[in-house]
């Protein structure tokens, strides 16, 4: 059984929440004393419905405000797949958080609310999913119900949306459109009654058929080594194993590889999943590799295919979604992680600030501000190996680190 | 050929990824070991990431006094057998030195009391990162929580400024006085859990299948009669009924379920079939309604 990954967006309100809270009750994903739960805290809060969002809306701040302020992580399956859910904040002041969730999702869900159409938020995180380049986006239509399920107000926010498409950078990005009201239920596990009109699929129908090619971005094999294994125990005396993981694509036994940096040529002599061997290590496998040679390997190294090596450089430009309350500002110096490597980095120079409501570009812009998403050129101390995001999502991406507060405070996409 | 198809192998993969990287990014790092099946989950898992080698982190238990019998012998047991260093603190000794006072009363349990104990633990080995088995699934504020959660001097977690956490890149750097919590296993949901201790034929704790037990009833729930650790009524008639553990717990706060699940495969069955979820059992959570984020803000794992 495949797990398939999805983030909702959408601005403050639209009904991500309930959408996920309405997706749990009518798969009977809700275990009898979760839902007894969201029964009583409805009824004390003087509701006549029951209150979905409280599925997911964990802190004690969300409930009372009623806000989504971090992701929530939602787990359920159906007889065909796993769904882990990611419901993302729809407040511009927690941009940071959508992100993460959706960072990790194939699919992705934009939520409009129906009574408002198509508002700046809908652009900032439907640019963001174009960004982060999630193969399927389904724009569900909100709060039918509150427009009497009117087929007018549907095509008209499905134009609006449509003309934001063509302005879009990643144009192989699938988008499905489907009218629902959350609160209700019509057209998200079950098709709707109230809008004969619409001949689609309802939003779960639509998820369960996607295939593993929709949706898994693959490009050329990538192991950064993560840790070098050596027991030095009597039976394995000269055993050398790089422990990684497999990004891209598949390596096997006997593959020709470079070791970057020193770009040293070897083979690979086993693959080892625990005290198994296998020929193959396929992508997203946690696996340990040894070499038919004894060289010095350590963390932060890249085995690649000797006809397939990324760019090797110390400097690049990158989209930043920039995350932090402190500016980034050109000569700033931050600590560059790249998978597992981390180098230090001082930025160059801001090209130019994207406006995430596909208005244009903005140029000469002294910094960049929480939430600002923007072309930045930095320089490295060390070459790093890297691939364009568009190419390689996880070799093209990286994250940003204050060097003082250690915290992340931006994440990049190679261009 | 290594396949990552299945749910199961994905989970897994990534655990290990994260056990790895823990390895790597911190001094001293520690995985917090409680007995039950999240944590040797965690166990099984640290062995298979590090093999051929050693696992390179040692165990901690804070045990609360009030564990089940058969956890603290099925722990030595494990230990001796993977080679693995246990190290145990007491929420005895707390309570001995003053740290803490003992609750009292019908429903009076040490499982607020673990949080000294075991802040004062990672102070005392200056452990900066705990490996922990907590799942997102398992209760809404943990539905919150990232895979490295950074906490500060006093091991508080500021759920509403928490680190963006990226792709599957882990942001292990901290300050002086912070360290993290880790939780490889936070995207696994019990069923998982279970069906990976069927896959890998990994031994539990006997508690966890049906067995005859002297029990209570209390607000719906099963609570052992066997020992006196839970506090009973007189009024309070002991039975004996069929029962098993869905979470073994503090045995203060943790209650049975009937079940007739005698083995590893019935128990996957039953959890399947299962309408109420696991924390259903567990008195902790049902303080209050924003219990587990409160004491996650304190310092609880
Ligand atoms: N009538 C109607 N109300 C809805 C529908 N969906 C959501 N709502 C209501 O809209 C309000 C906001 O819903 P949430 O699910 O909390 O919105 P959200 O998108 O998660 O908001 P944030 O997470 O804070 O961005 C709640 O009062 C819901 O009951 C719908 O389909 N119809
Ligand atoms: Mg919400």
């Amino acid at each position: 059984m495949e797990v398939l990954k999805i983030a909702t967006a959408g601005s403050v309100d639209d009904g991500k929440s309930t959408l996920i809270g309405r997706i749990l009750y009518d798969t009977k994903s809700l275990t009898s004393d979760k839902l007894k739960a969201i029964e009583d805290k409805s009824e004390q809060l003087g509701y006549d419905y029951l209150d979905f969002s409280l599925a997911t809306d964990g802190l004690m701040a969300e409930r009372e405000q009623g806000i989504t302020i971090d992701v929530a992580h939602i787990y359920f399956s159906t007889k065909k797949k796993s769904y882990i859910i990611a419901d993302t904040p729809g407040h511009v002041e927690y941009t940071r958080n959508m992100v993460t969730g959706a960072s990790t999702s194939q699919a992705s869900i934009v939520l409009i609310d129906a009574r408002k159409g198509v508002i700046e938020q809908t652009n900032r995180h439907f640019f963001i999913n174009n960004l982060l380049r999630i193969k399927d986006v389904v724009v569900a239509i909100n709060k039918m119900d509150l427009v009497d399920y009117s087929e007018e107000v549907y095509n008209k926010i499905k134009a609006d949306f449509t003309e934001l498409m063509s302005k879009r950078d990643y144009q192989d990005q699938k988008i499905t459109f489907i009218p629902v009201s959350a609160l209700k239920g019509d057209n998200v596990v079950n098709k709707s009654n109230e809008m004969p009109w619409y001949k689609g699929e309802a939003l779960l129908e639509h998820l369960e058929q996607l295939d593993k090619a929709d949706i898994f971005n693959s490009g050329t094999p990538r192991f950064p080594v993560q840790y070098v294994i050596r027991p030095k125990t009597e039976e394995f005396h000269d055993y050398r194993g790089y422990a990684g993981k497999v990004y891209g694509g598949d390596l096997s036994v006997g593959d020709d590889i470079i070791v970057l940096p020193s770009k040293t040529r070897s083979k690979i002599k086993d693959i080892y999943f625990y005290d198994e061997k296998y020929e193959t290590a396929s992508r997203r496998s946690s696996v340990t590799i040894t070499l038919e040679n004894d060289i010095n390997v350590s963390r932060g190294d890249m085995i690649v295919k000797e006809n397939d090596i990324p760019t090797i450089d110390k400097q690049f430009t990158a989209n930043v979604c920039w995350m932090d309350t402190d500016q980034l500002t050109p000569g700033g110096k931050y600590i560059i992680q790249h998978g597992v490597n981390k180098v230090l980095a001082k930025v160059d120079r801001i090209n130019h600030k994207i406006n995430p409501d596909y208005s244009g570009f903005e140029k000469n812009v002294t910094g960049l501000n929480i939430n600002d998403i923007a072309s930045v050129s930095f320089k490295l101390n060390k070459p790093i190996f890297y691939d364009q995001f568009k190419n390689h999502r996880t070799n093209g991406s990286f994250i940003i680190i204050d060097p003082q507060s250690n915290n992340t405070v931006g994440a990049g996409f190679i261009q | 050929m290594k396949k990552d198809t299945s749910n199961i192998n994905s989970l897994e993969n990534e655990a290990i990824y994260i056990m790895r990287e823990v390895a790597a990014q911190f001094e001293k790092p520690v995985l917090l070991f409680s007995g039950g099946k999240d944590s040797i989950t965690l166990v099984r898992l640290a062995v298979k990431a590090f093999y051929p080698a050693k696992v390179p982190f040692p165990l901690l238990h804070i045990d609360t006094g009030h564990n089940f019998p058969e956890t603290i012998e099925f722990r030595d047991r494990l230990c001796k057998e993977l080679g693995l260093e246990l190290i145990v603190r007491n929420v005895q000794d707390s309570i001995d030195e003053g740290k803490v006072k003992e609750e009292s009363g019908r429903y009076a349990s040490r499982n607020m009391l673990q949080t000294t104990t075991l802040l004062d633990a990672l102070e005392e080995f200056k452990f900066d990162a705990a490996i922990g088995g907590a799942r997102r699934d398992e209760e809404k504020a943990r539905a919150k929580e990232r895979i490295f959660s950074v906490r500060d001097d006093f091991g508080q977690w500021d759920e509403k400024n928490q680190r963006p956490e990226l792709f599957d890149m882990l942001n292990g750097s901290i300050n002086h006085g912070q360290n993290v919590r880790v939780f490889p296993i936070s995207n696994w949901t019990e069923l998982d859990v279970w069906s990976y201790i069927e896959k890998e034929n990994i031994e539990i704790p006997s508690i966890y299948f049906a067995h005859k037990r002297k029990v209570f009833l209390r607000d719906g729930m099963i609570w052992s009669a066997e020992d006196d650790v839970v506090y009973r009524d007189e009024n309070e008639e002991v039975i004996e009924k069929m029962v098993r553990f869905r979470t073994v717990g503090d045995m203060s706060c943790t209650a049975a379920v009937y079940s007739d699940a005698v083995s590893i495969s019935k128990v996957v069955e039953e959890i399947r079939d299962s309408t109420i979820s696991e924390r259903g059992a567990r008195i902790d959570d049902k303080r209050s309604e924003g219990a587990m984020e409160k004491r996650k803000q304190q310092g609880y794992f």
